[in-house]
């Protein structure tokens, strides 16, 4: 066994925070210039230029890229040789994103109650987590700030096995135009297709923590993750909504096996600000 | 051709008039925050008929919900926010004197006839450039309902804010202008 402390959680956690919010990183800046190229709208191609400066005016004088630092979403796998020692897993974690929320001057943004006293807990805590045992010795931790303003036009639903492709690519083409200026556009669209319910959404979130420029390993996947950019971006949306050839720039779908009775289908929308970190301890 | 103004704060209603949905503007003068939480309760204020904490009258309103700023700052990364979620607020607020909303994203038919209504209008800030967008805002005070932290309605002190006119006086709306030029689904 390899002893880990749960202090080295906390501070990974927070470092990976501070990043994710300052740090739009290489390969999105990489799409986005190439998307300018690209781009068919003289409005479109100023908001491209926009986006691209703004990226690198955060990372330059570490303002956060956007507002919405958002809700802290981890995703962590320990591997079932650790043991780790010092105190509680999840508090470990609660408590790195409450110090990088505070010492980064990163936006409070999540409130105790969603429904009745929705009154803010002023240290962005609790993170979403999700937690996985995996083989080895070490621990991965990804965590991704997910912005709300496309989280509200995500959405989830079950198909019969007769809607077959068509309806599943209708479902992805819908929701991206009923999104429209909303997300944030150009966007990643996560989606995920399979399991159960829950499994959906949750691979549909991991989609997106693929970033930009991985396409899917399985070659109809690959192709049908082809098919889906093109279509969307022809829905004339555009960056900021404002009109234009570049609506989304990834669509990266996550698949497993499912019921015989059910095609459940998850659409995770992530704006261009698509923030993540990784780290290996 | 897209036309780049420079506009003061507050608007007088010449001004509104002369602004054409597509119109690049730089705002400069003052303007007050308000998001989800702070709406809800101006709405409920006024649905009461009470007296609001705040002055609406000639006011531009920006949804926002601010970053914190940073010792030496007068706010972090501050770009819009998603409007729709205040159309069920807005009608009430324009019909009360609120000039103007900076925001991003299309608005509701009641909203857009209140827009018309008032001869009012719609700006729009790019969405994710919070970090460009807090360079124009100079100076930051907090008005009221401070307990909703982010929330709390502020008011900006803004040179050369960086907007686009999307719904003007008139009601035309540059999202399905724009947008139906380039659709070919």
């Amino acid at each position: 066994m390899r002893t880990i402390h749960v202090n080295l959680i906390t501070e990974t956690v927070k470092e990976l925070c501070l990043k994710a919010n300052f740090d739009i990183g290489d390969s999105m800046l990489k799409v986005l210039e190439e998307r300018l190229g690209d781009e068919s709208s003289p409005l479109g191609k100023t908001v491209l230029k926009q986006m691209i400066n703004n990226d690198k005016l955060a990372k330059l004088e570490g303002i956060a890229i956007c507002q919405d630092t958002g809700m802290t979403v981890v995703f962590i796998e320990v591997g079932q040789e650790v043991s780790l020692v010092g105190g509680d897993f999840n508090d470990a974690i609660h408590q790195g994103v409450r110090l990088a929320y505070k010492d980064g001057f990163l936006r409070k943004s999540v409130v105790d109650d969603p429904l009745f006293d929705r009154i803010n807990t002023k240290d962005n805590t609790p993170a979403v987590i999700h937690t996985t045992i995996t083989k080895g010795d070490q621990i991965k931790i990804e965590v991704m700030p997910k912005g709300f303003g496309s989280e509200n036009m995500s959405t989830l639903k079950m198909f019969p096995p007769s809607a077959g492709l068509s309806g599943v690519k209708k479902f992805i083409l819908d929701t991206v135009e009923k999104a429209g200026p909303n997300a944030c556009p150009p966007i990643i669209v996560g989606v995920g297709i399979g399991g159960t319910f829950e499994q959906a959404a949750l691979i549909s979130k991991r989609a997106l923590l693929r970033g930009v420029g991985q396409s899917n390993p399985h070659p109809k996947y690959a192709q049908l993750e082809i098919e889906l950019i093109q279509d969307i971006n022809r829905l004339g949306i555009g960056p900021a909504g404002l009109g234009g050839s570049t609506t989304a720039i990834s669509v990266n779908i996550e698949h497993y096996p499912t019921h015989i009775a059910s095609i459940p289908v998850a659409i995770n929308i992530c704006c261009h600000v698509s923030r993540h970190a990784s780290a290996i301890i | 051709m897209m036309k780049e103004k420079h506009i003061r704060l507050p608007l007088n209603e010449e001004t509104i008039l002369s602004l054409k949905a597509g119109d690049t503007v730089f705002l400069s003068g003052t303007m007050i925050t308000g998001r989800d939480a702070a709406h809800n309760r101006l709405f409920d204020c006024l649905s009461r008929g009470e007296t609001c904490p705040i002055e609406l009258k000639g006011e531009v309103i920006y949804y926002v919900g601010p970053a914190p700023a940073k010792p030496g700052h007068a706010v972090g990364s501050a770009g819009p926010t998603s409007s729709y979620r205040m159309d069920a607020y807005a009608p009430v607020l324009l019909d009360y004197g609120l000039k103007g909303m900076i925001g991003k994203g299309d608005r509701s038919p009641e909203v857009i006839d209140a827009i018309i209504r008032n001869k009012a209008i719609y700006f729009v800030a790019i969405g994710g450039l919070g970090a460009t967008i807090s360079k124009s805002i100079l100076k930051s005070e907090t008005l009221c309902y401070e307990d909703l932290g982010t929330e709390a309605i502020q008011r900006f002190w803004v040179k050369d804010f960086p907007a686009i006119v999307v719904i003007d006086a008139f009601g035309n709306n540059l999202y399905h202008q724009e947008q139906a030029k380039y659709k070919s689904i």
